[in-house]
């Protein structure tokens, strides 16, 4: 596997510009020749889909999901991000890129962060001309709002439902394009495995949920939008359905996995309320602009938050992070909390939450400010939780959220198959090893609106790929290995259910390769996890037929895949022996516990090439530069 | 607490259907009612029985995948609330709960509880957009849009396109959801050039799926998990009667 | 789409002629009300009111005419309406409920079909004269030494049968039931009212509907407990 990240030379500022002189252009008469897959229609597969089939292409766009615009793009709430500078407070471009390198923990490629926040002030506007009805201000001025990791406002919101509001926008542009007959959209349709011909990536093989039929679809390159791996933690803020499939598919075919170790934990979910619970619910991170995040000063105080007087409460957040306080990165709040709470100093069940209180934000505003600025999230809470945040304060704890790590891909988003492009949360680049708040839909709709559109005709340009349908051999050769695989699944015909492994390896997962990683725990789970896998392969139980809708053998599916994959994540953090951004190693850390980085050893992308063993994977480094953001350690004092 | 549940199954398009009982025991009332499922198909698949299909995805109540009709009533007795975010508390033990898919000839039941809403996207896809390529934005603040304006058109545009409307609906009509789509363009600028064009060509869209007409029962409104008001349904026709007459 | 005919083609179009129909049958009601209240003024003012009807001839039957047509099409298309909506649910609900829907607004069919029975039934009788033949033909001989139709004895004599009259009232129920819903289903479905003025149509569709039921049963009632009368000497 050769590592070439193709990152152009020259000053930072001009890299993209050049680049997209430089790169070739499919003239606008033979795009309709080329045809593309797109797997995943959330912010990044959507607008992808839709602006490769304004140019021209022939796009054929695939979810699991009944409809493109459930995509799980669809549940973030508090904001995205842009350079636009609308409030005067001195951001720029680079100011967005530096907090961006920063608050990735110097481990993302400069290059890519830059020209993400190049690119963000036209999201903004393509958004607003479909329609995304983004919070404004009196005058009729869009409004922003300030996000962890920054010390400017520059969150562009829909109250709490951003990420619905730009799925809807990016979805319209795409139903546009399917009404014109320039995108052909397979809804309820799993991608389960890549049809490599020739050493490039030209189809894909799919399962039709509805009527289970195994099928293949060719074209010249195949785009993967399918977002990240939050639920090999099985308790997650991801949607039900997220799963690691398509990449770890595309990984098994050739693709490289890049840091598969970082992962985010959210600051701001509710906390678990018993086993029953099949997911977690975040409350957005916007939440931390106005209410104050504490724990009782003495382990144990059980009282009610109302009881504990000012001076017993550690409003800790503000106490260790006096300049960004309660908007310290989301790494560092997470791991606050948990820190807080091992002291035994957590409120509520079992102790694992701490306290967002709106005490203070209620006086000094009223309650209809809050009321309209987090209304929705309020209502949220209230119905999941029974308690009303206007009278008490909030109880939350940290929950798996995103990933940061996925599959390799180099300045064109192309992996290391070539052909097969990944964009959105499942490729690897731009967060380094922790992501800021509201950089996630940026970074979704910077790929699929204005990098993808461009590095795909290059593709296209300088390859040349020839004509090819599913007769071909190798579709019908990987078309039998899917289907042997789900009559492998069914074969099984043991004891246990799908999610009852699901559940054991989130447990593992979160207790070894969670929030806090040791050399011990992560060997405890290497060990674990190929046992759990050999118990799968021989106890899971999937009832019902092939040929029909089958919920549990879809999921059955991607529990073995995700049972593979967690090897690799292990295998990862493992030998990242260093703390940086989400990945905390116990052995790396400051006197007073901030993760400690080493920037001699590991200043560099690792990257897994699938051997056959998922927990013997070939490791390969691609090392990163800092000439503009020059390292130095992380400090939110 | 422990419960009774008269569930639809269904094994396909062509199966005709019927409700079968189960019995749940020692649920929590702080379970969800889909983790209440959940619990209810590891039982089931624990008696070699195959689990009951039902939609379902984000659960925190803003993908829409999730459905269920719950004692008569879309998305169960909370107002304001997705299934997946109504919780075992607001029921009783003992409870006998019946629960059915949304039923609608335009929403043709793929199995047991599961349907499929793809009629939405073909309504959509008549006309629910803004006609701009990629690329061709002006300045986000070039034009100005009133904060009341702004705040009609986030309203409207808050809909997650779940259905319960059409399932609450007498009639199975489909207005609510349509004019909630109209009505996120039509407050704003960026709506108004394909306005009239987008209303007429919805509207018959709709229709052509077979959903029923709108008597101003307003059950959608009560069923509304975004509580999206009758007012856009008003609005719309308003709109429409205006395309009709050739005015604007 | 093209303008107003294509409008016909699709459900919006044709409740809206639904609603325009019902409004205009709505108009007639209420005119038909004002006049026939002159009951109350005594056989003179009724006779010649009727008389005045009576004498615009080929008018007259211009009106009722139109008035069938607006009434058929009303029902007609209602009828279409209520067809396709039972098709659009092909499988009902094991568990049937409502949460707001008013039993008004659930009822307008079976309300506007008995409004319908109503109608050939209240024809039948004071147009036609099928049902009290002796009161239809009584005529009224003025001081000339002409004559009129004397719709006034007729009328009063009619609503003297306590079953006559007790099925006019309940049939101004049901159209006091329909028109309650109808006329802000017409606002609604005609897109003329807003959040603002919602509450306010609300109310006047109530008192609308109250002011035809309270002015339309008056007339029987006040007949059957003799409150109008025959004037003796007759």
């Amino acid at each position: 596997m050769q590592l070439d990240a193709k990152i152009p030379s020259g000053p930072i500022e001009q890299r993209w510009d050049d680049h997209r002189f430089e790169m070739k252009l499919v003239n606008p008469a033979n795009k309709r020749k080329h045809s593309v897959i797109v797997v995943g229609s959330g912010l990044a597969g959507g607008s992808a889909a839709a602006t490769l089939a304004e140019l021209g292409y022939r796009v054929h766009c695939f979810c699991f999901q009944d409809t493109p615009r459930r995509a799980h793009s669809i549940a973030a709430q508090g904001g995205i991000n842009a350079a636009k500078n609308y409030q005067n407070d001195g951001d720029s471009v680079y100011r967005l890129f530096y907090d961006t390198v920063k608050g990735g923990d110097f481990r993302s490629r400069e290059s890519n962060v830059y020209r993400l926040a190049q690119v963000s002030s036209a999201i903004i506007d393509q958004c607003v001309a479909q329609g995304v009805p983004f919070a404004r201000e009196y005058g009729g001025q869009l409004a922003n709002r300030s996000f962890g990791g920054a010390q400017v406002s520059r969150t562009f919101y829909a109250r709490g439902q951003t990420g619905q509001q730009l799925l809807l926008g990016c979805y319209a542009g795409l139903n546009r394009q399917i009404a014109l007959g320039n995108v052909k959209m397979y809804p309820r349709t799993e991608m389960l495995d890549v049809v490599v011909v020739d050493g490039a990536a030209r189809g894909i093989v799919v399962r039709d949920l509805v009527t289970g039929r195994i099928w293949s679809a060719a074209a010249d390159a195949v785009v993967l939008a399918t977002g990240g791996y939050s639920n090999v933690f099985y308790l997650s803020t991801n949607a039900k359905g997220c799963n690691v499939t398509a990449t770890w598919r595309a990984h098994r075919r050739g693709a490289g996995f890049a840091n598969p170790c970082y992962t985010q934990i959210h600051p701001t979910c509710i906390p678990q309320s018993g086993e029953h619970q099949s997911k977690l619910t975040l409350m957005s991170e916007s939440l931390r602009n106005d209410g104050r995040v504490w724990v009782p000063k003495e382990p144990g105080d059980k009282r009610a938050p109302g009881q504990i007087p000012e001076a017993e409460r550690d409003y800790y957040l503000e106490r260790k992070y006096p300049s960004f306080g309660n908007l310290a990165p989301r790494d560092i709040a997470s791991r606050s909390a948990k820190e807080a709470c091992d002291a035994g100093r957590g409120v509520g069940p079992g102790g694992r939450g701490v306290f967002l209180d709106f005490r203070d934000a209620i006086q000094r505003l009223g309650k209809d400010v809050i009321e309209m600025r987090y209304g929705n999230l309020f209502e949220m809470y209230q119905r999941i939780t029974d308690e009303d945040p206007y009278q008490v304060p909030m109880r939350i704890y940290p929950a798996p959220h995103y990933t940061m790590g996925g599959l390799w891909v180099d300045y064109n988003l192309m992996s290391t198959l070539p052909g097969l492009h990944v964009i959105g949360e499942a490729n690897f680049s731009d967060h380094g090893s922790n992501r800021l708040g509201a950089s996630a839909l940026m970074q979704g709709l910077a790929d699929g609106y204005f990098v993808l559109p461009y590095t795909i005709g290059h593709y296209f340009a300088t390859h040349k790929p020839k004509p090819l349908d599913t007769d071909h051999e190798e579709f019908k050769r990987v078309e039998r290995e899917v289907e042997e695989r789900i009559a492998r699944l069914i074969a099984v015909d043991g004891t246990r259910t799908p999610d009852s492994f699901h559940r054991e390896l989130g447990k593992l997962m979160w207790n070894d390769v969670g929030m806090a990683r040791s050399e011990k725990s992560l060997k405890h789970a290497l060990s674990r996890i190929p046992e759990l896998r050999e118990e799968f392969w021989k106890d899971v139980r999937v009832l019902g037929g092939r040929s029909e809708m089958n919920t549990a053998l879809e999921h059955a599916g991607r529990v073995a895949d995700l049972l593979e994959f967690a090897e690799t994540m292990a295998t990862d953090a493992l030998v990242r022996d260093e703390s940086c951004g989400g990945h905390f190693r116990e052995e790396h850390q400051t006197p007073d516990g901030e993760a400690k980085r080493d920037d001699e050893n590991y200043c560099h992308a690792t990257v897994w090439e699938y051997t056959g063993d998922p927990g013997k994977p070939n490791e390969h480094r691609e090392p990163l530069e800092f000439e503009y953001v020059h390292l130095q350690t992380r400090s939110y004092k | 607490m422990n419960l009774t549940l008269n569930v639809w199954r269904q094994k396909g398009p062509q199966d005709a259907g019927r409700m079968e009982t189960h019995y749940l025991k020692d649920i929590s009332p702080d379970t969800s009612f889909l983790e209440m499922l959940d619990l209810l198909n590891e039982q089931l698949m624990g008696e070699g029985k195959e689990a009951i299909a039902f939609d379902h995805d984000c659960r925190e109540g803003i993908c829409g995948m999730c459905s269920l009709v719950i004692n008569g009533v879309a998305h169960g007795p909370q107002r304001a609330t997705t299934t997946c975010q109504l919780h075992m508390r607001s029921f009783k033990d003992g409870d006998t709960i019946d629960i059915e898919p949304f039923r609608a000839r335009a929403f043709p039941v793929v199995k047991d509880l599961a349907v499929d809403r793809s009629s939405f996207d073909r309504v959509l896809q008549a006309g629910g957009y803004v006609s701009v390529n990629t690329g061709g934005a002006p300045d986000a603040n070039a034009v100005p849009i009133g904060k009341e304006e702004a705040d009609k058109a986030m309203d409207a545009a808050a809909c997650i396109g779940c259905g319960a409307c059409v399932a609450a609906c007498p009639n199975a009509s489909a207005m609510l959801f349509v004019s909630a789509k109209v009505g996120h363009l039509a407050h704003l600028p960026q709506g108004q050039p394909e306005r009239t064009r987008r209303v007429g060509a919805m509207v018959s869209a709709m229709d052509g799926e077979g959903f029923g007409n709108c008597r101003n029962y307003y059950e959608c409104e009560a069923v509304c998990p975004k509580d999206i008001s009758r007012d856009f349904i008003g609005e719309m026709n308003k709109d429409f009667r205006r395309a009709a007459l050739g005015g604007r | 789409m093209n303008g107003l005919l294509a409008s016909l083609g699709t459900s919006i179009g044709r409740k809206m002629v639904v609603a325009v129909t019902g409004l205009m049958l709505l108009l007639f009601v209420l005119a038909h009300m004002a006049g026939n209240l002159q009951v109350f003024a005594g056989p003179e003012a009724l006779n010649s009111y009727a008389a005045k009807l009576q004498s615009l001839g080929p008018l007259l039957w211009a009106a009722r005419l139109g008035l069938l047509a607006v009434f058929g099409v009303h029902v007609a298309l209602t009828l279409k309406l209520a067809s396709e909506n039972k098709e659009a649910r092909p499988t009902a609900y094991a568990h049937q409920t409502s949460v707001q829907a008013t039993s008004a607004s659930r009822t307008m069919v079976m309300s506007g079909l008995l409004v319908v029975a109503f109608v050939l039934y209240h024809l039948a009788h004071f147009t036609f004269g099928v049902v009290q033949p002796g009161n239809h033909e009584l005529v009224e001989t003025l001081a000339d030494g002409t004559t009129r139709h004397d719709v006034f004895s007729m009328v009063v004599l009619g609503f003297q049968n306590p079953l006559v009259a007790i099925s006019y009232v309940v049939a101004m129920a049901l159209l006091c039931w329909h028109v309650s819903h109808g006329v802000q289903s017409v606002f609604q479905t005609l897109g003329l009212q807003s959040a603002r003025s919602r509450d306010a149509v609300r109310k006047a569709s109530l008192g609308i509907a109250a002011l035809i039921f309270v002015g339309n049963a008056s007339m029987p009632l006040a007949c059957l407990l003799h409150l109008v009368d025959i004037p003796s000497g007759n």
